[in-house]
């Protein structure tokens, strides 16, 4: 049997918990049952909507210790659905809730753990989950060790939410007994920094710079190539943590995630942070001088050079 | 306050990948190697609070001999002194394996705060902070933004998905994994260099029987999901062919 562990949070199930489905779906090859567990307080609405799968059983773990986020809280109640199901597979999102507490959970069960699959290889009878190494420059098949049950998170966006298959599964309450008083994270209400002032997930057409930039002073190169464009400017993360331009700007898991008719990625290597918030564009053009940089995976059109060389060149080219 | 700072030893970002004969793992003799980025945001944090509170800060790594280039770095930024599990098999250990060989030598330490990044630049698991964190008893939290030292509790802010945040409070001693871009890095000065060669750098050899979970059985290059066009030639002509073909083909502009 194969358990995903879906995710919602105040009633609202995050979409990347149909994607953990379709990855589970897929790896069960309707040889075993796959069911799906969800854990929070007064979960019988999201649970009603997980039953929309093809799946064996929908678990409601429903507890008051549940409805705020600890990891101490979900590593308990996870486990002890964990142990009581006994599953070859546990699957969850590799969301950054997932990060916090499935570690500690492996830890805890002394089970393996793969954490950001992108594909599955169940040819040759055992299975392998394959996710990138070395900023994604590589990627490793991975046979997980020891006792099941091994534990598995996918990356957002490497299975398709619209590939799950459809059904009515019984919904099932399941006991997650925990102690509270072993929760030892207070958490506070989420906030947000700042009211974002530039919306990029409408913009037509972005540029966006990453590292290669090199300096402060050469972003306003950037931004000149971004009003040749016709586009918004935007970065990757070390380019707003360097603090060359405002957080609003960053694009991936941590900033805001686009889906433009251009977008145009200078001196951005691609690390899959990046690529989660903009792989959805239209279309994709890389500038980069590494021709081994992961970004022209996805890119469209590619230029390997110098982008001090290459922008100027650009901007006198659209000006005609 | 006695904090330790756990950092990995990776190749370089400009490293070019090669492979083993058996294609599971990389040359690791041919590459170059840097301190993992997210692990120097969280050696700075360990450094401004030592700075704010007092105590020490000792710099904690797994890995082969080659890893006493990023301890040293470390000690020069300004850690007191150092911690070396050492073991060539080290080189490739996950998450998990690192952890174990870390813990009885940490576990003796007693630290109050263990910092390390969120994640590694190699094989970024994103598991060693919070298996860390369990194998030593703590608590922990991820991803954090902001370190706050209170009496006997810690308050963090952590990050949470699509520009939100969280403020948490535990308990100390405690485990954190930094966000990078937490605060800004200080560089070695000459001074740090020569001071570093005197601090101490703690060996220990792992404890027996440490076996791997996650077994390689193949390394590749990632297959393409799209027909890349690269556009050769110089950079006029590169320019030329690239908004052409925007405007002709894929109608972007």
């Amino acid at each position: 049997m194969i358990l995903v562990i879906a995710e919602q949070k105040d009633g609202k199930l995050n979409r990347a918990s149909w994607e953990a489905i379709a990855a589970a779906q897929q790896l069960a090859g309707g040889q075993m049952p796959v069911k799906v567990a969800v854990f929070g307080k007064n979960v019988s609405g999201v649970a009603a909507e997980l039953a929309g799968a093809a799946v064996a059983e929908v678990l409601a773990a429903d507890a008051d210790a549940l409805g705020t986020y600890t990891p101490d809280a979900f590593v308990q109640a996870a486990g002890a659905v964990i142990t009581a199901q006994a599953p070859q597979y546990v699957i969850l999102p590799h969301t950054y809730q997932t990060r916090d507490f499935v570690p500690t959970l492996a830890s805890r069960l002394d089970r393996a753990l793969v954490t950001d699959v992108i594909a599955l290889r169940t040819d040759g009878g055992q299975a392998a989950f394959a996710r990138p190494m070395f900023q994604g420059k590589l990627v490793a098949d991975i046979v997980p060790q020891g006792p099941t049950p091994h534990l598995v998170t996918v990356q957002i966006g490497a299975f398709r939410a619209d590939a799950v298959q459809k059904g009515q599964a019984p919904v099932n309450a399941v006991q997650a007994p925990v102690d509270a008083g072993a929760i030892r994270q207070r958490p506070e209400a989420p906030f947000q920094e700042a009211k974002q002032a530039v919306d990029l997930s409408q913009a037509e057409r972005i540029v966006a710079v990453g590292r290669g930039i090199k300096s402060q002073e050469n972003v306003a190169l950037a931004e000149q190539l971004a009003q040749a464009f016709g586009a918004e400017l935007a970065a990757s993360r070390p380019i707003c943590d360097n603090g060359w331009l405002p957080m609003e700007r960053q694009i991936g898991s941590s900033g805001q995630t686009v889906a433009p008719k251009l977008y145009v990625a200078i001196g951005i290597s691609g690390a899959i942070q990046h690529l989660v918030g903009m792989k959805g564009s239209r279309t994709i053009v890389a500038i980069n001088k590494d021709a081994e940089a992961p970004i022209f995976e996805i890119a469209d059109y590619g230029i390997v050079g110098d982008l001090f060389e290459i922008a100027p060149a650009l901007m006198a080219e659209l000006k005609k | 306050m006695k904090i330790a700072v756990c950092i990995k030893q990776v190749p370089t970002r400009e490293w070019q990948p090669r492979l083993n004969d058996t294609k599971t793992w990389i040359r690791e003799q041919e590459a170059s190697y840097e301190m993992n980025e997210p692990d120097a945001y969280a050696l700075e944090e360990g450094l401004r609070l030592r700075e704010k509170h007092g105590g020490e800060v000792v710099v904690c790594s797994a890995g082969p001999a080659r890893v006493q280039q990023v301890i040293r770095e470390a000690l020069a930024r300004g850690a007191d002194r150092a911690l070396h599990v050492e073991d060539d098999a080290l080189g490739a250990a996950d998450a998990f394996t690192a952890a174990q060989a870390l813990v009885p030598a940490m576990k003796e330490e007693g630290f109050d705060l263990i910092l390390t990044g969120l994640q590694s630049d190699d094989q970024g698991h994103a598991q060693f902070g919070p298996v860390l964190a369990e194998k030593l008893g703590v608590p922990h939290s991820t991803i954090i933004m902001e370190v706050v030292v209170e009496s006997g509790s810690l308050k963090v802010k952590r990050e949470l998905e699509g520009g939100w945040f969280q403020y948490v409070t535990m308990p100390t001693p405690a485990l954190l994994t930094i966000q990078s871009g937490i605060n800004q890095l200080r560089y070695a000065t000459l001074k740090g260099i020569m001071a570093a060669k005197k601090k101490e750098i703690k060996k220990v050899t792992p404890p027996a029987g440490l076996a791997s979970r996650l077994k390689v059985v193949a390394l590749y290059a990632p297959q393409k999901s799209k027909q890349t066009v690269m556009i050769g030639g110089a950079a006029a002509e590169a320019a030329h062919e690239l908004v052409r073909r925007l405007r002709e083909e894929a109608r972007a502009l």
